[in-house]
């Protein structure tokens, strides 16, 4: 048995490892597959491996090299990055048994440096979810950006280049300007950058820096995609959807509200978040972020940007329940993390089975396909009740803790905007199932099916019966995030 | 044999380039060239563990006691920077035979090899001297030899772009002789050591103060810092694209050296700062430069003027560095220093590559080229992520640490422009970037494939060289940070 430190480098070492044995079995795309799957498979024993460890109890840390005097590349395993990774893990092998079909069915080029860049991008996740100090978790959070960069920019088209330059753009500059401020500030004040619980600031900092700090680190972490820096993520749709479906639905988003909760709990710690100013105004903008996301995605008929801004309003419900600061609110907010994920995934993967088996990108385009791809557009329907949080899916559970966590918190009108957006929630996804099913052209004689590659359906299927487990195997879930304060 | 590592350090570049001369054979020229400047990298890491181990090492020229004689001083701030252009300096002579082959006519190939070892011999003297009109004689050498450099470009514009530099430079020489001249009348010495101790007691006068103002001036001409680096976007861009990666990772380092040099070792960090705003014109210079230079790179058209263009700008940072006056600060100069070398002899060298394969180093030629020639083009983008600061590189660092030592300072709103100017250089670094992946070929690529290995490793081992540094801050801040502390103690 390997001793748990070992396990969590390897975590890093096997989806970086990975790249070189894609891009030398390039030759052949079924070995290069293959190469991707091995990979993901031992990621995935690695994870659950480590999950023993975390619900015991013990404390694993890895001291790595140190960059500068004080700050090492550190990594070390608690609840949330426990969590965070488990997802990451799970769903990287979901989405290869996916890409397969779909790059396939596609007939896309370069997909040696696809698989590559994945790799590379999964290997940053898992650097973030076990980063122990800040550092640690922003050089990885940097990896993360660039190398996700050839993968929405894949088909080379004039359309992907621009789609690129804003991706890059809003990204890096707000890393650069605000986040990378906002640690070396963090790093100047407090002296130190690991994650502690209960926060690292001393009692004697003046309010004016924790708060502008705090405001730095919202909108700094881009990835969060709180306005106005959202638009990132409905240019990134120009990606091929797997790639949609796992890092602009899972791991790159994903990576930036776990970052937001992680500062929000270790490095200010709830106490001070309570008693700051600015704690209320990011809130307030977060709350907005999800109303105007979810009124602007009401509006979207491309399919694949209309489930952007689904995200950009759902990413908005985990970075509020960090900034209410109450034990309900991070509770809630972790676990539509994993929720959230799950649904959103499920919804990509539809979004390009319908775009490569019925070659349909607009939502006007899709009435009557119910009929056609059926498994497609039932998991459709699974994942949009996920999404609204709806029983019998594991959506319910984190918005049910949000809103426990909002009423703790005595904040009605954030306990308003989160019933009010599940009720446009409903506007903008139910349609799409209920239409494909029940309006357009009745079946004319025999059903003629015709669903998306094997693999795909596979692929989709088997995150649309998770969302509906979920929501009655909560319990390891709520475990890692009960265990995070 | 130790004993007389200072000395060896100059005379044995000063004495083989002249045996190039002799030796004719281009190719035997180079092989030699390469074990010359390796000698002088081997030599220079003897110093520079000496430094570490003994302290400052003083070498009496000839035997001659040092008021009379001129005097050789190694401490840790030229022990470091010995080490850097010896090693930079080894790496391009690698890269040289093949690309000077096809940007030069075969018989000035040993000229070039020639020239090349007196310019090192003069940036090494530079560095080694403690002498003040002896760094001079070294300044001259190392220029005259670097328009040389510059004029053997094959674009007849490179012989306007020489004499270009030639004017800039020699005004700049000869304010940097009428300061030491009047130093030397007010002091009666030329020793560093010497001047650094008389020179308190005539602090007020002002003749000092006319001599540090004809010397900053003559220096910030050399080291091309806004608004006075007209000469250098030309020079670089003409130069022989081997010129170019010498000269661009190493003499403005040098220049930056002998200002640091200056104000710390012999006018004293006290006088600087109360006789002349210094750290408020350095302040608006610096970042008026980083911004104006940087702006223009992204205007550009040829790669070799645009990677000119951020010269100036990341000179500006050095110069940002210094003008926050304090230990951080100096050690934030010092690390950008090493850095940038770095950087841009490994930019320079790909650009190189890049010439000998399509003859060309104009951006939209570039287009396609990412397909040709997948190794060099990774090298160029690795470089520009290193110059953008992405963390894992050595660009990384030096931001960290200069930003660090603004927000000590209290110039928060100069930490934001300078994270800020970092997003300009992701705009132009990013124009490469889209040419090189996403644009059709403009011009016949087929027969083009990728550079040769002589040319690959040398580029590869400086772009690692760039990867390691940004995580193994060992040696570079650890020697930064004790140079910048007895700089700063050395002085009153």
């Amino acid at each position: 048995m390997l001793s748990p430190e070992l396990m969590l480098l390897l975590t890093i070492l096997v989806p970086a490892c990975a790249v070189p044995a894609i891009l030398a079995t390039g030759f052949s795309a079924n070995l290069r597959e293959g190469v991707t799957i091995t990979a993901s498979l031992l990621l995935i024993v690695l994870v659950s491996s480590l999950y023993g460890t975390v619900d015991d109890g013990t404390i694993v840390r890895l001291a790595g090299p140190e960059l500068f005097p004080g700050l090492s590349l550190n990594f070390s395993i608690e609840p949330l990055g426990m969590l965070f990774s488990l997802v990451a893990g799970y769903l990287w092998l979901v989405t290869t048994v996916y890409a397969i079909g779909y790059m396939r069915g596609h007939d896309e080029d370069n997909q040696t440096r696809f698989y590559a860049c994945f790799a590379i991008a999964i290997s940053s996740v898992m650097g973030i979810a076990f980063a122990d100090n800040l550092f640690t978790l922003f050089i990885f959070y940097e990896v993360l950006t660039l190398s996700t960069y050839p993968l929405v920019t894949h088909a080379g088209t004039q359309k992907a280049k621009l789609g690129g330059r804003v991706y890059l753009g809003v990204l890096l500059t707000t890393s650069v300007l605000f986040l990378l401020l906002a640690i070396i500030g963090t790093w100047y004040t407090a002296g130190t950058l690991d994650f502690a619980a209960g926060g690292i600031f001393p009692a004697d900092t003046p309010t004016v820096v924790t708060g502008s700090l705090l405001v730095l680190f919202i909108f700094g972490i881009g990835k969060a995609a709180i306005m106005p820096f959202h638009r990132w993520l409905p240019a990134a749709m120009v990606a091929p959807t797997p790639v949609s479906a796992l890092l602009h639905a899972v791991a790159v988003v994903k990576a930036g509200v776990f970052t937001v909760m992680k500062v929000c709990v270790y490095i200010f710690g709830l106490d001070l978040l309570n008693r700051l100013p600015t704690t209320d105004v990011m809130l307030y903008l977060a709350a907005a972020t999800v109303l105007i996301a979810s009124i602007v995605a009401m509006r979207q008929d491309n399919l694949k940007a209309r489930l952007a801004y689904s995200t950009v309003s759902q990413l908005g419900y985990i970075t509020i329940g960090a900034l209410l600061a109450t034990s309900a609110g991070v509770v809630g907010g972790s676990m539509h993390i994993a929720m959230h994920a799950f649904g959103k995934i499920t919804l990509f993967f539809c979004a390009g089975a319908i775009m490569v088996a019925a070659h349909k990108t607009e939502i006007s385009q899709m009435r009557g396909l119910g009929w056609q791809m059926p498994i497609t557009m039932t998991a459709f329907f699974i994942g949009s009740l996920s999404i609204i949080g709806l029983p019998p899916t594991g959506g319910t559970w984190g918005k049910w803790f949000l809103m426990t966590g909002a009423l703790d918190a005595g904040q009605w009108p954030i306990m308003a905007v989160l019933m009010l957006s599940s009720l446009l929630n409903i506007a903008y996804l139910l349609p799409i199932p209920l239409r494909a099913f029940f309006s357009g052209p009745s079946p004319q004689g025999p059903l003629r099916i015709k669903e998306a590659p094997l693999p795909s359906l596979l692929a989709l299927s088997v995150t649309a019966i998770g969302c509906l487990v979920l929501f009655f195997l909560t319990n390891p879930l709520y475990r890692l995030a009960t265990a995070i304060l | 044999m130790t004993a007389h590592l200072p000395v060896l350090q100059v005379i044995v570049p000063l004495l083989a380039a002249p045996l190039c001369l002799f030796l004719r054979i281009p190719r035997l020229v180079s092989i030699f060239a390469i074990l010359v400047s390796f000698a002088a990298f081997l030599i220079s890491c003897g110093l520079l563990s000496q430094v570490l181990n003994h302290g400052t090492l003083i070498y009496e020229m000839g035997g001659w006691a040092a008021p009379w004689g001129i005097e050789y001083r190694i401490d840790l701030l030229n022990g470091y920077l010995l080490l850097l252009i010896t090693g930079v300096s080894t790496v391009v002579l690698v890269a040289a035979q093949s690309s000077i082959s096809r940007e030069l006519p075969e018989n000035r190939h040993t000229f070039f090899y020639t020239a090349y070892l007196l310019c090192l011999t003069g940036l090494l003297g530079i560095l080694a001297t403690g002498d003040a009109f002896n760094l001079f004689v070294f300044l001259e050498i190392s220029a005259l030899s670097s328009y040389t450099l510059i004029a053997l470009g094959n674009d007849r514009r490179a012989l306007t772009a020489s004499y270009q530099y030639l004017i800039m430079g020699t005004i700049g020489a000869t304010f940097i002789i009428i300061g030491v001249g009047l130093m030397y009348m007010m002091t009666g010495t030329l020793n560093m050591h010497d001047l650094a101790q008389r020179l308190p007691e005539i602090y007020k006068s002002k003749t000092v103060l006319s001599a540090f103002g004809f010397f900053i001036v003559g220096v910030c001409l050399k080291l091309a810092l806004f608004p006075l680096h007209l000469w250098l976007p030309n020079a670089y861009a003409f130069a022989p694209s081997i010129a170019t990666a010498f000269l661009a990772a190493t003499s403005t380092k040098v220049a930056v050296y002998v200002l640091i040099r200056y104000i710390f070792s012999i006018f004293g960090i006290e006088f600087v700062t109360t006789s002349i705003p210094l750290s408020e014109i350095f302040l608006g210079l610096g970042l008026a430069g980083i911004f104006a230079a940087s702006i223009n790179a992204i205007y550009q058209l040829n790669i070799k003027r645009l990677f000119a263009y951020s010269s100036v700008a990341q000179i500006g940072y050095m110069i940002l560095g210094l003008a926050i006056g304090t230990q951080l600060g100096l050690t934030a100069t010092l690390l950008h220093m090493f850095n940038h070398a770095l950087m841009k002899g490994a930019l320079f060298l790909a650009i190189g590559a890049v010439v000998y394969r399509i003859s060309s180093s104009q951006l939209n030629h570039l287009a396609g080229l990412g397909k040709k020639m997948p190794w060099t083009m990774a090298a160029i983008v690795t470089g520009g992520l290193s110059l953008i600061g992405v963390p894992l590189t050595v660009g990384f660092v030096s931001k960290w640490y200069l930003v660090v030592a603004l927000l000590d300072k209290g110039w928060w709103p100069v930490a934001v422009l300078v994270l800020l100017s970092s997003l300009l250089a992701v705009v132009y670094v990013w124009r490469l970037v889209e040419w090189i992946y996403f644009t059709p070929p403009r011009i016949i690529l087929d027969e083009v494939e990728e550079a040769p290995l002589s040319q690959l490793i040398p580029i590869w081992l400086l772009v690692l060289a760039n990867l390691y540094f940004g995580v193994d801050t060992r040696l570079t801040v650890g020697v930064s940070k004790l140079a910048a502390q007895s700089l700063f103690g050395v002085t009153p």
